[in-house]
């Protein structure tokens, strides 16, 4: 098969009707096509009545525009694009309860602040920090809270938007 | 004046153009069975089986173009109808299904005969809907047939529960439809169409794979324009045969698996291929790597999701074909291939798949022929799946559009009959053979009570041949001729038939063929021939599974699974 052969994360970007069982048929269609969902983020749009869905999933060009053409069939999908080679922003929310104690403590508050995150629950053995940027930040943040011991972690995954007027 | 969900829903048929309704009733649906005796243009045909109901619906939608309607209840009755939903999505055939549902109040509590069918037919239908609101009953239904029959067509379930069937509400049919992301496509792009035709022009050894999509957008003459004007060789899919008239000089038959020598040689050899409604099933393909290799390609549907799914396109035109057509029969230029089309002619003569062997036994390649000799093609071919189907494709002529319906994409054993059925209520001027396996028969056998209490003329042909024969044929081939659990014991199919007050005769001798095959074409009713064929007959050519379309095998070929048989 042509297109690139060669295995990339693409985004999708959907706007979809806010209707029970919508989900439910996009995660189906991956499946059945055997495609790995890396993550999906789904919350209101602009429109009452859409939502609007970010899915980050990895192939080669070709499958995932197999994958996108079969997510267009769908009745209940308004819109779908592959946004990958746009210029896009692209966002994650992560929340870490990391391990802390009085003698580590301030050093992960200076981490915390350097990358420009916030605590948002303190207690006697943990803080629980808030980071939200791109999949990268979020990762080296991560990397670096992970030599206190990272108790819980709870991602968004990526949501994005093209730039500009575009639409 | 408030109408009741139920009769919404019959009136909302009635609206849509429905005559014929194909079910079996159960507590989920009874309070729409009550309203039926209030709309007596609406036939309900009671089947035996929700299968038979769903593949009935299949076979009338596939003869008529419009919807084919089962109904089931709820629970068992539902799952009942999967594999006849699953079979008409596979071949786009439109239809809406109908399931009964546990009342709203209990939905979601395992309550008595509750499945979620809806959620076990996403995968399987074109679009689904369980409807919750009595309001809301007429836009689905509208929008369920809208969806059903426009674009690539495709089945749509509607599930409805009981209490929803017994609410009242004004009823309105909608007029207008509101349905924002549903767009079909009908004209193709016209750069796109003079690209194809610029490579159509430009071509030396072109073929032309023919596939339903000409059909369901009954393109029948404009095809036939398109491939004299420029003279393409047709080659068809399974589902393709009924497309393009099977005598005419540019025919070559089905390609594939058990494609014809001739069809399969030249699209190896082709350096155009210019595939229609069709979508590149493997059992057409053959090894997609080595399909085709000098071709370029020029791929015509209507489902832009197609285009570029199994094989690399470089022309894709997306757009039903009749408008396709039309507007590429203005473009192409008169051509005559004549090098191409005699080495055609050539590879027809050195390979002649069709020819029947001289032979005292009884074989199945000469009785569907003798049927194809008693109707002059004047027919409709309904198949079961394996060997029999096989046979029908090859060696009846399908001279008559769509006059084969066959289960191509799903290929459940069992469809001949009730498709049969359906095919026959659906076009009851026209003679109706079944052909069956006698392992598929007995798969969906008890319809044949259904065709006497409703007098469905299906004149049924068993190639009964004691085996699951196209299984027994791979064991011989692949699995070193160990037949394991093939082997069946049959009952007397006549006397079967002679139960069901259905009359029956047993052919065992070549002889017998033509008058028995005559005395089922006079007699008014349903009629069954019970052939006792040879058993081990094969269905040649063959190419062997991931093999390319070059390699394939027949007896005359031995070399080809040189070491394998
Ligand atoms: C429902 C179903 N089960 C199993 C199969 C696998 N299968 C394909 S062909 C075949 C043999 C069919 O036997 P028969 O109906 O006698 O037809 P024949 O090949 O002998 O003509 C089988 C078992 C199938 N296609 N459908
Ligand atoms: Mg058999």
């Amino acid at each position: 098969m042509g297109g690139k052969l060669t295995n990339t994360k693409h985004t999708l970007v959907a706007l979809v009707e806010d209707k029970p069982g919508v989900l439910n048929r996009i995660t189906s269609l991956f499946r059945r096509r055997s495609f790995n969902i890396q993550s999906l983020a789904v919350g209101g749009s602009e429109h009452p009545g859409l939502s609007r869905m970010t899915i980050v999933a990895v192939g080669d060009s070709a499958q995932i525009e197999q994958v996108r053409k079969q997510l267009d069939k769908l009745i209940n999908v308004i819109k779908v694009s592959d946004i990958t080679e746009e210029d896009m922003v692209d966002r994650e929310l992560a929340l870490i309860k990391v391990k802390a104690t009085a003698s580590t403590r301030s050093e992960i508050m200076q981490i915390v602040g350097i990358f420009r995150a916030n605590i948002v629950d303190v207690a006697p053995g943990s803080l629980t920090v808030e980071v939200t940027g791109d999949e990268d930040k979020v990762n080296s943040l991560l990397g670096l809270l992970s030599d206190f011991g990272v108790k819980e972690l709870s991602r968004t995954g990526r949501i994005a938007l093209t730039r500009g007027s575009s639409s | 004046m408030k109408k009741t969900g139920a009769q919404i829903l019959c009136e909302s048929l009635i609206k849509e153009g429905v005559e014929v309704i194909f079910g079996i009733l159960g507590g989920a649906v009874l309070p729409i069975y009550d309203t039926f005796p209030q709309y007596p243009q609406l036939r309900h045909i009671l089947v035996r089986h929700e299968q038979g109901a769903a593949h009935a619906a299949d076979g009338y939608a596939r003869v008529t173009h419009k919807a084919g309607v089962c109904i089931a209840t709820s629970g068992p009755g539902a799952t009942n109808l999967v594999t006849g939903i699953a079979c008409a999505y596979m071949d786009s055939a439109p239809m809406v299904a109908i399931t009964g549902q546990v009342a709203t109040p209990v939905i979601g509590k395992d309550a008595f005969q509750e499945t979620d069918i809806t959620g076990i037919t996403i995968p399987i239908t074109k679009h689904n809907y369980l409807v919750t609101d009595v309001a809301e009953l007429a836009k689905t239904i509208k929008e369920a047939f809208h969806i059903a029959q426009t674009g690539r067509p495709g089945p749509v379930l509607i599930d409805i529960p009981r209490d929803v069937q017994q609410e009242q509400t004004d009823f309105v049919y909608p007029d207008k439809l509101d349905l924002p992301s549903y767009k079909v496509v009908s004209r193709g792009h016209p750069a796109q169409i003079k690209k194809a035709a610029k490579l159509i022009n430009e071509a030396e050894q072109p073929v032309i794979i023919a596939g339903r999509g000409i059909i369901i957008s009954q393109a029948y003459d404009e095809f036939k324009k398109f491939a004299e004007k420029a003279q393409l060789p047709v080659a068809h899919t399974l589902l393709g045969l009924g497309s393009f008239p099977g005598n005419h000089i540019l025919d070559l038959g089905m390609l594939g698996m058990h494609g014809i020598a001739c069809a399969n040689m030249a699209v190896q050899n082709a350096d155009l291929l210019i595939a229609i409604g069709m979508r590149f099933d493997d059992r057409a393909t053959g090894n997609t790597r080595e399909f085709a290799p000098n071709a370029r390609v020029i791929h015509i549907d209507i489902d832009p999701a197609e285009i570029g799914k199994n094989i690399l396109t470089e022309v894709p035109v997306v757009g039903d074909v009749k408008s396709v057509l039309t507007a590429l029969n203005e473009e192409i230029e008169r051509r005559e291939h004549g090098d191409w089309l005699s080495q055609i002619e050539q590879w027809r003569h050195e390979y002649p798949s069709l020819e029947i062997r001289q032979s005292d036994e009884l074989l199945p390649q000469y009785i569907i022929h003798q049927i194809y000799e008693a109707t002059q093609g004047d027919a409709l071919l309904v198949t079961g799946v394996g060997q029999n189907q096989m046979w029908a494709a090859q060696h009846f002529v399908y001279t008559k559009p769509n006059s084969l319906i066959s289960a191509g994409g799903l290929g459940p054993m069992g469809f001949e009959l009730p498709a049969a059925m359906g095919v026959k209520v659906g076009r009851p001027e026209e003679v109706v053979w079944c052909v069956a396996g006698d392992g598929g028969f007995q798969m969906t056998i008890q319809e044949l009570a259904t065709l006497t209490q409703e007098n469905i003329a299906v004149k049924i042909a068993i190639m009964n041949n004691g085996y699951l024969g196209m299984v027994r044929q791979w064991q011989e081939l692949f699995y070193g001729r160990r037949y394991v659990d093939t082997k069946l014991w049959n009952p007397d199919f006549v006397k079967i038939a002679e139960a069901y007050d259905i009359p029956g005769i047993r052919v065992k001798r070549r002889e017998e063929v033509i008058p028995a095959i005559q005395k089922a074409m006079e007699y008014p009713g349903a009629f069954l021939i019970d052939f006792l064929i040879e058993p081990e007959e094969n269905v040649y050519p063959i190419v062997p599974p991931g093999e390319s379309l070059a390699r394939f095998f027949e007896p005359s070929r031995p070399e080809v699974l040189g070491g394998k048989l």
